[in-house]
Order: C-alpha cells, then structure tokens, then sequence
C-alpha cells in the first residue's frame, strides 16, 4: 500500500477515537444522572446494579470512557429505552434504509449539480449560466423540510401520484415509489452546492495558461473540454464526497417528514422520548460513517491529482 | 483581498480603512440584487422586531371557532393555523425566534472562532496545532448531526439550541480565520511594524485584523443562511422552541397535518425562512464580489 495511505488511514483512527469521547460525553453532557438517562423508569434494583457494574459510574470519567469504548467496539451500544431492544439491532435495521435513501439522493443531487455547473460555467455569463445558478442558489437555500412538505401538497395530496410517507410493506419496486419524494427533496441542497462548486471550478479552470495553449495547439472544443474535465475532478470529488455524508446525517430532517424508517427518523423518536443511548450511539454510527468518507475521499483524490500524493 | 488594502492598510491604518469599506458600500451599492435583499432583509427585522406594535392580533389566542380559515378571510388576511390563532400575527412574532435563533450564534461564533483562529495563525506552534486539532475533531461531525447531538443531549429550548448551534459554527471560523491570518502574518509589513516596535496587540489590531476582516465577514454572512435553516429545523423535529411559542419550524411543524385541509396555511412558515435564507445567500454573494474575495 502506497505510503499515503498509510498516512491517511493512521490520521483518521484518532479523529475517530476522538469522535467516539465526543458521543460519550453526550451522555454526561444532558442534564440529570446518567444511570436515569440509560434506564428506563421502572427498573428493578438488579438492573440498575449490572448497568452500574457494566459502564463503572463509580469510577473516574476516564475508566468509565475505556469501558464503554470497550462495550461498543464488541458491538454493544446498550439498550433503547424507548422499545427495550439493544441499540445496535435497532440502528442496523434503520441503517440499510437510511444509506439507499442517500445512495439515491447523492446520485440524484450529483447529477444534476454536475450538468448544471458544467454548462453554467462553461458557458459562463450567458443566459443559461444565470438561469442555472439562480436554480442553484434556491437549491442552497430551501429549507429541506419545507420542500418535502411542499412536495408532498403537490404530487400527494393534489395530484395523488405518490405515497405520502412511510416506506411500504416490503423490499419491492413498490418500495420506490415511497423514495421518489424523499429522494428529491434530500437532493435539492447537494445539487445546488455541487452546481455551484463545479460551475466556479469549470469557469476558473477554462481561464487557466494550459486552456489557452491547448487552443493555439489546435485542439477542438470537444477535446480540450475533456482536459477541463479531468483537472476539475479532483476538486470535484471532495466536494461530492463531503456532501453523502451530509446527506446521511441531513436526512434527520426529510425522514421525519416522510416517516422513512431510517438513522433520522431513529434520532428524532430519540429525541422525542428523550431515549440517550438511542441517540448516542445513531449519532456515533453515523459520525463514524463520516469520518471513514472523508478517509475515502483522501484517498481517492490523489489518484486523479498525483501533486496530492506529496502534500 | 486586494493589493490596494494591504498598501495603503500600512500607511494609515484608521483612514485607509475608512476608505475601504465606503469602497465596498459603493460597489454593493450598484449591486440591484444586493440592495433587494438588504431591503427585504431589514424590513422583515424591522416587522419582527416591532411585531407586538404591528400585529394586527395577539400570537398566543386562538379560538376553536375559527380554526384554519382561508388565506384572505377579512381580519385574518393570512388566514388562521389549527388552533385558530391569526396567522400574519404568529410569522411575525416568530420571526423574532427564528432570526435570533440564525442571526447570534453566527455572531458568537465569530467572535469565539474569529479570536481562537486569529491567536492560533498569529501565535503558531503549539497553541496553533491545539486550536487547530480540536477544531478538526468537532469538523468530523457534519454539522447538522453536531447540532441534533448537542441540543438532542442537553434537552429542547432556546438557550440549548444557541450553544449547540455556535458550537457547531465555531470551528468553520476558526480554520477560515487562521488560514487569513498565517497569510497575512508572513507580508513584510508586518515584519516592518514588529522591527519598528510595535507589540503584538497593535500588530494584531491594526494589521492582522484589519487585512483579515474582509474574508473572515464574508465567509460568516455566507453561514447565515445555513444558521437560519438549520435553527428552524431544530425546532421543526422538537428541539429549540417549544409550544407555544411562535417560531416558523416549529410552526411548520405543528402545521403538518392541516396540509390536506389548508396547504397553503401550512407552507407559509416555510416561506418565511426560504425568503429570509435565500436574501441572505444573495447578499452573502454580493458582499463577496463587493469585497472582492475570491
């Protein structure tokens, strides 16, 4: 393995250490004594001593962190108070949910945003140009929720095409038409930025020496638009990478209007009933998924811009 | 950053800047779109702020009787919400809670990251890479899910939601702030004031801050928008305001099941903070040709 990889992977292990402390903190960070914040009201003596043993509240903050970490890395994240399951089970059923519907969306968003951007910046200061990036600029500034809630008047409600919410009886083609919505509304945000991104990167990169040279050598359109392509992606893919794990931990909010079973709308029945050890560990998963995108776009990017490699 | 700003910015640092920003007013000044947004923007502050002198009814009573009346009934030109309270009333006492809850935590966390990323690039060593690794930690949360987390654990409210969204714009600040003030650290005039006596304070006053200013506002007026839609979304899935309190999340969200009967009732909170958000977005852009950032 190259060595900056290396180099990369051993920086992400404590960002990822130092993310997994942030989400232990949580719990000490709400209000009220931690043993209440993890069980739920009606347990028996015997309950509250094994949990008071297994997370070792007794002890000092350090050890009780050494032990938790350790529970976790074993896949123990507790149990939800809210419906008496382990976490774990709970988060890896909404999990599945939550990453098709970004999947999706990142595809959709990705797209979009790069059609737009690229003839917006390539035909820069043209008409077409300021239509795309006024379109780009309302994508950045809708609220989601709303969207999703305005959506569901149109194409729901008035026209009657699509389910409003929920996800369906089962895995099956019917199950995608409960995604279209969602799918749209969590893309409206990263298409925009993504537009708006590449549309000043195609602009910038179109004014650089080498274009002009490239011309004057007698390159065609076509073929000097490819060069344009390929110096821009780099830029491109951390821009895109950063945005699906946007996407996974911004769908808290679009989940909530459509009642997607996924991580968001498990985060928002945490928050609703008050559930800590649900929204804990969601939101360790999910940061973790962050991090482990990020490590992939660092990784990814030199491979298209070998300049990086040294840095 | 132009190279006038830095040239004169030596010379006489209290005129020359005088001078520089009157240059951006003007430039904004021509901006059409600019100055729409700015209009739209003041005069929506302005309406929340003078709501109870305003208002055409009382934000918190509300009748059975007339529960969602259509936009455009006489006396409720708005229409009514689900549990009859006048409409135009309610958006403009909670625009008071929504701007604040976007406007000040961008504000705090300039003045916290703006001062954390200035003393980190100024100082360098091992201040710098403390700052700069926390900074990094907090940055591998996406921001959202930083803000549910923080407000998710302390509990709803408004004071909650404030620290957990300055929290979550802190640490944006501090990397723009510290790359500007490395840049600018390492310019022969600074090195000029040092030789000629002055002490760390003036230099950071006068020619740190006053070259760093520019870029720095320019990047916060553009985390406006993203505050605004992101406080409204707290209080949307129950974090931030609570019942009854007027707020324009909140309010769409308790909205939500009147959108079969009222849709367009439903949506107008929604369009509140699109306008508010997208004014923003625009200004944010036009402050940035005016500045000339890059």
């Amino acid at each position: 393995m190259p060595v900056y990889i290396l180099k990369r992977v051993a920086y992400a292990v404590p960002v990822a250490l130092a993310v997994s402390m942030i989400c232990f903190l949580l719990v000490h960070l709400a209000p009220g004594d931690p043993l209440s914040l993890v069980l739920p009201a009606d347990a028996n003596q015997t309950t509250i001593d094994a949990t008071k043993a297994k997370y070792g509240l007794d002890q000092p903050l350090p050890a009780q962190y050494f032990l938790w970490l350790t529970n976790v890395v074993s896949g123990d994240f507790g149990t939800s108070i809210a419906t008496g399951r382990p976490v774990v089970s709970e988060i890896a059923n909404a999990l599945t949910y939550s990453l098709l519907l970004a999947l999706i969306a990142s595809v959709l968003g990705l797209v979009v945003g790069t059609l737009l951007g690229t003839v917006a910046g390539y035909w820069n200061g043209t008409a077409i140009d300021k239509i795309a990036s006024a379109v780009a600029i309302s994508g950045v500034s809708l609220p989601h929720y709303w969207l999703g809630i305005v959506l569901v008047v149109i194409f729901s409600v008035n026209l009657n095409w699509l389910p409003a919410m929920g996800a369906g009886e089962s895995w099956s083609a019917e199950r995608l038409k409960f995604m279209v919505l969602p799918a749209i509304t969590l893309a409206a945000m990263p298409a925009g930025i993504i537009t708006r991104s590449v549309r000043a990167l195609v602009a910038d990169t179109l004014g650089k020496e080498f274009v002009t040279a490239l011309e004057a050598r007698g390159l065609t359109q076509t073929q000097i638009f490819l060069h344009v392509v390929k110096n821009a992606a780099p830029t491109a893919i951390a821009v895109i990478g950063v945005q699906l794990g946007y996407l996974m931990a911004g769908s808290i909010l679009v989940e909530t209007v459509f009642s997607w079973p996924g991580t968001g709308l498990l985060l928002n029945t945490a928050i609703l009933q008050r559930d800590i050890p649900l929204l804990q560990g969601t939101i360790l998963v999910l940061a973790l998924i962050f991090v482990a995108l990020n490590l992939l776009v660092d990784i990814v990017q030199p491979m298209f811009d070998p300049r990086m490699k040294r840095g | 950053m132009s190279a006038d700003t830095l040239a004169s910015g030596n010379a006489m640092p209290l005129r020359a800047s005088r001078g520089y920003w009157s240059g951006v007013w003007l430039r904004l000044r021509r901006d059409p779109v600019s100055m729409a947004c700015l209009t739209v923007l003041v005069l929506i502050i302005l309406a929340s702020a003078f709501a109870p002198l305003i208002a055409p009814g009382d934000p918190s009573v509300g009748s059975v009787a007339r529960r969602l009346r259509p936009v455009g009934t006489p006396g409720y030109i708005l229409g009514t919400d689900e549990l009859g309270r006048d409409m135009l009333t309610r958006l403009l006492f909670g625009g008071r809670m929504s701007l604040t809850m976007g406007i000040l935590p961008v504000a705090l966390a300039l003045l916290i990251g703006g001062t954390l990323g200035t003393i980190a690039g100024f100082v360098g060593g091992l201040t710098n890479a403390i700052i700069m690794r926390a900074a990094d930690i907090l940055f591998a949360f996406p921001s959202v899910l930083l803000a549910v987390a923080i407000a998710g654990a302390l509990g709803a409210g408004f004071v909650n939601s404030l620290v957990a969204l300055t929290v979550v714009l802190i640490p944006p600040l501090i990397r723009v702030s510290e790359s500007a003030t490395t840049q600018v650290r390492s310019l022969d005039f600074v090195e000029a004031a040092r030789a000629s006596g002055a002490g760390a304070f003036t230099i950071i006053r006068v020619h740190i801050l006053g070259n760093i200013m520019g870029p720095v506002l320019v990047y916060a007026s553009s985390l406006l928008s993203v505050a605004i839609i992101m406080a409204a979304g707290l209080s949307f899935i129950g974090l931030g305001a609570r019942p009854p309190t007027p707020e324009w999340g909140l309010m769409l969200n308790t909205l939500r099941n009147s959108i079969y009967s009222q849709p367009l009732i439903a949506a107008l909170p929604g369009v509140m903070i699109f306008i508010v958000s997208l004014s923003f977005n625009l200004l944010s852009d036009g402050l940035r040709s005016a500045m000339d950032v890059k």
